[in-house]
């Protein structure tokens, strides 16, 4: 039986591309065979992010509308064995998404895989409402920082009515936290919100804590995701979170400014 | 760093206001949520029914509906008069 986990987060901008790509990545990295859902139709991103651009075929409304199938239409990831990707359409429909057809094509994706990852895009509208709807788990990407915390909350909202095991009155979504863009010189100036201070307004579970790194950027530059650079600090914080999404117990690290030893201070570094 | 810097810097810090907004707004947000859908209309409906005797800005109305045991629910309305106009 598959799992259906939604990257989402309401306000745009805040890593939930990146954080899909890496959750995905991640998981198949664990054996998992996963396949990662782009729903930005019109604003598909994750080919790019995950540096399969040139290899888009059809996609996922070509699906839908049963002008292509699931087999030519997945991308098979070239540097992670297990991870498959379905593209976003870059049609203008907004309404190209139909409930009766995306629950086709998951549940035709359920046969053969271990997880999905459905990448939501940002708002409250069809395409986010789409991807958040067929999901057992959400991982909810918020940044320190007011209006995302605050879109945060509205999304919860959403998963807690506005999804399928709501409204059949089944067990609700398990909700997590991910924490990204975090900067703990920052936090520690007393400039940014604390892990601890977004986990009380919120009030879910955190699963992972991701900082400002510049590996993010230099990851989707080329076209690979951060959790194979697993020499930065994003790389390692990703691989903790796949861990603990999977179930286990892991601290967290680069919570804390990290203090530099006498060599560094004076080489720098 | 003069006596008068030293006292100011110990003013809160901006991610202790950015927490203190948070709190309110959310909370607000999450008793709307839970309410029922006419809420917002009933209380614009409302403050329009007193506009036509006073005139008070928007934000000088609160409309609350709680939720006390399973029994009763009680609307509470709060309106702030300008002192100027009775």
């Amino acid at each position: 039986m598959a799992k259906i986990i939604v990257v989402t987060s309401g306000k745009g901008g805040v890593g939930k591309t990146t954080s899909s790509a890496a959750i995905g990545t991640g998981l198949a990295l664990a054996g998992h065979k996963t396949v990662i859902v782009d729903f930005d139709i019109g604003l598909r991103n994750l080919d790019l992010i995950m540096g399969c651009e040139r290899r888009v075929v059809y996609d996922f409304v070509n699906v839908i509308n049963g002008e292509a199938n699931l087999k030519q239409t997945l991308i098979k990831d070239k540097r992670t064995d297990n991870l498959f990707i379905l593209p976003a359409s870059q049609t203008r429909d907004k309404d190209a998404l139909t409930r009766e057809g995306v629950e086709k094509v998951l549940n035709e994706l359920a046969k053969d895989f271990d997880f999905i990852i459905c990448d939501s895009p940002a708002g409250i509208e069809s395409g986010a409402m789409m991807a958040l709807y067929f999901a057992d788990e959400a991982v909810v990407v918020t940044n320190p920082e007011v209006s995302s915390v605050r879109d945060s909350d509205r999304i919860l909202g959403m998963l807690s009515s506005k999804s399928r095991r709501a409204e059949q009155g089944l067990e609700g979504i398990k909700e997590h936290l991910l924490l990204t863009r975090y900067n703990p010189e920052r936090v520690e100036k007393g400039e940014m919100l604390s892990v601890e201070d977004v986990k009380e307004i919120l009030a879910i579970e955190l699963v992972g804590v991701i900082p400002e790194s510049q590996a993010v950027l230099n990851a989707s530059n080329s076209g690979q995701p951060v959790i194979l650079d697993k020499d930065s600090d994003a790389g390692q914080a990703y691989l903790d979170t796949i861990k603990r999404l999977l179930g286990e117990q892991v601290p967290f690290r680069f919570l804390n400014v990290e203090k530099k030893g006498f060599i560094k201070r004076i080489f720098g570094g | 760093m003069s006596l008068l810097d030293y006292f100011r810097s110990s003013k809160k810090n901006t991610a202790s206001t950015a927490k203190e907004r948070l709190q309110i707004i959310v909370a607000h947000e999450r008793k709307r949520r839970n309410g029922p859908d006419y809420l917002p209309q009933l209380e614009r409906d409302i403050l329009e029914v007193i506009r036509k005797y006073v005139d008070i800005p928007a934000d000088q109305i609160a409309v609350s509906l709680e939720q006390r045991g399973d029994q009763i629910s009680v609307l509470e309305l709060n309106v702030t008069f300008p002192d100027d106009k009775r």
